[in-house]
């Protein structure tokens, strides 16, 4: 069990570079990007998690109680903002692509030109 | 490169990664056992010192608020972004739906979907605003909040046509009130400044624990971050709707040659 976020972390990122890699469509790619992305989020949350600790949100729960990390939460919100973003932005670059080409494979991305 | 020689490069290169990936994990505190002083500092003192009992959003919008004013702008250049990207080209017009297989048959939206969609509208809303506007007491606040706002919007696009949608609010007024939830947080950081002598201090009076009207201008900086969030995913739906829907390239007159790039009709 100890192990285990970590590894998901880890396997996320492999994974999901392994998607990059191999894709074969540019939609199919950006989301192995954000599957990238996703390992960030269960490394963040696996960092500030106690054994036994409540959640930090303290609305009928005495102050002082022991909580898991919420720098890290906050972080990860952050990063799902922003990994958000980064999808929308990927995606529209690819309709456009798509528009000029009327293709949708990687390997033809470097043809034009 | 070829889709072999990427592979082989992967191969190479990933155990590497692996590697480095699991030397930096090993070097983590044991799972389970966070002891991060940070911030256990601030699991004690947000309740005494800013009223604000969800730690996470007192994090966000108090003790690092510039971060989050930081965050906030990505998100605003990114939807910009989008919606310059998505817009019509030089050589696009809007045009009518076509479906690209021809002679079959489309079914109407099912009344199902209709009445479904149309009755989530209302609690949909609420629940955003009670997200929003209950950030400082428990998880939530502006990001999540508006994220659901407009899904909101979505549902109205599911129940009807794209042309409803485009009756529901008018283009100007979203963009405006996205610059305005944007433009609001640095208000917020700017009255400080004059207020309290430091940017995004929190100058508003608490108020009583657990109470709405509590945690001075957090709950404020929610309701601009709420705003900003709603109107930017809007504009991200619409841009991604009517670049699918409404743009066509307008077709090459006979005597201009076609477009070579243009592979599938």
């Amino acid at each position: 069990m100890s192990v285990l976020a970590y590894g998901v972390a880890a396997w996320l990122l492999l994974i999901g570079l392994w998607g990059v890699v191999t894709s074969r469509n540019l939609v199919h790619q950006v989301i192995c990007v954000s599957v990238v992305q996703a390992s960030t989020y269960v490394l963040l949350v696996a960092i500030g998690y106690r054994v036994g600790a409540v959640a930090p949100v303290f609305s009928g729960i005495r102050v002082g109680t022991i909580a898991v990390d919420p720098v890290v939460q906050a972080l990860c919100l952050t990063d799902v903002v922003v990994g958000t973003t980064v999808t929308a932005l990927l995606l529209a670059l690819v309709v456009q692509w798509h528009k000029r080409t009327g293709s949708l494979d990687p390997d033809q991305l470097n043809e034009r030109d | 490169m070829t889709p072999r020689a990427r592979r082989l490069l992967f191969f190479a290169s990933a155990p590497v990664l692996g590697i480095v990936v699991a030397a930096g994990l090993f070097g983590l505190p044991r799972f389970g056992h966070s002891d991060a002083q940070y911030g256990q500092v601030l699991n004690a003192v947000s309740v005494p010192e800013r009223h604000i009992t969800d730690v996470v959003t007192a994090v966000n919008f108090d003790y690092r608020s510039v971060d989050t004013m930081g965050e906030e702008f990505i998100f605003f250049a990114a939807v910009a972004g989008v919606v310059l990207l998505l817009g019509a080209q030089a050589d696009e017009s809007p045009g009518h739906v076509e479906d690209a297989a021809t002679g079959r048959w489309v079914p109407p939206t099912s009344d199902a979907v209709r009445v479904l969609g149309l009755a989530l509208v209302g609690p949909t809303v609420l629940f955003a605003l009670y997200v929003i506007a209950h950030g400082h007491l428990t998880p939530g606040g502006g990001f999540q909040g508006g994220v659901v706002l407009a899904t909101a919007v979505l549902l109205v696009y599911l129940a009807g046509e794209h042309q409803h949608l485009h009756n529901l609010y008018p283009d100007r007024a979203i963009e405006g009130l996205e610059a305005g939830g944007a433009a609001g947080y640095v208000v917020l950081g700017v009255a400080g400044l004059a207020l309290s002598g430091s940017f995004l201090a929190n100058w508003a009076p608490l108020g009583q624990v657990g109470h709405l009207n509590s945690a001075g201008i957090v709950p404020l900086i929610n309701v601009a971050v709420g705003a900003e969030v709603a109107a930017g995913f809007v504009l991200l739906l619409s841009a991604f709707l009517h670049q699918t829907l409404i743009l066509r390239r307008r077709r090459p007159t006979p005597d201009e040659p076609v477009d070579p790039l243009e592979r599938s009709a």
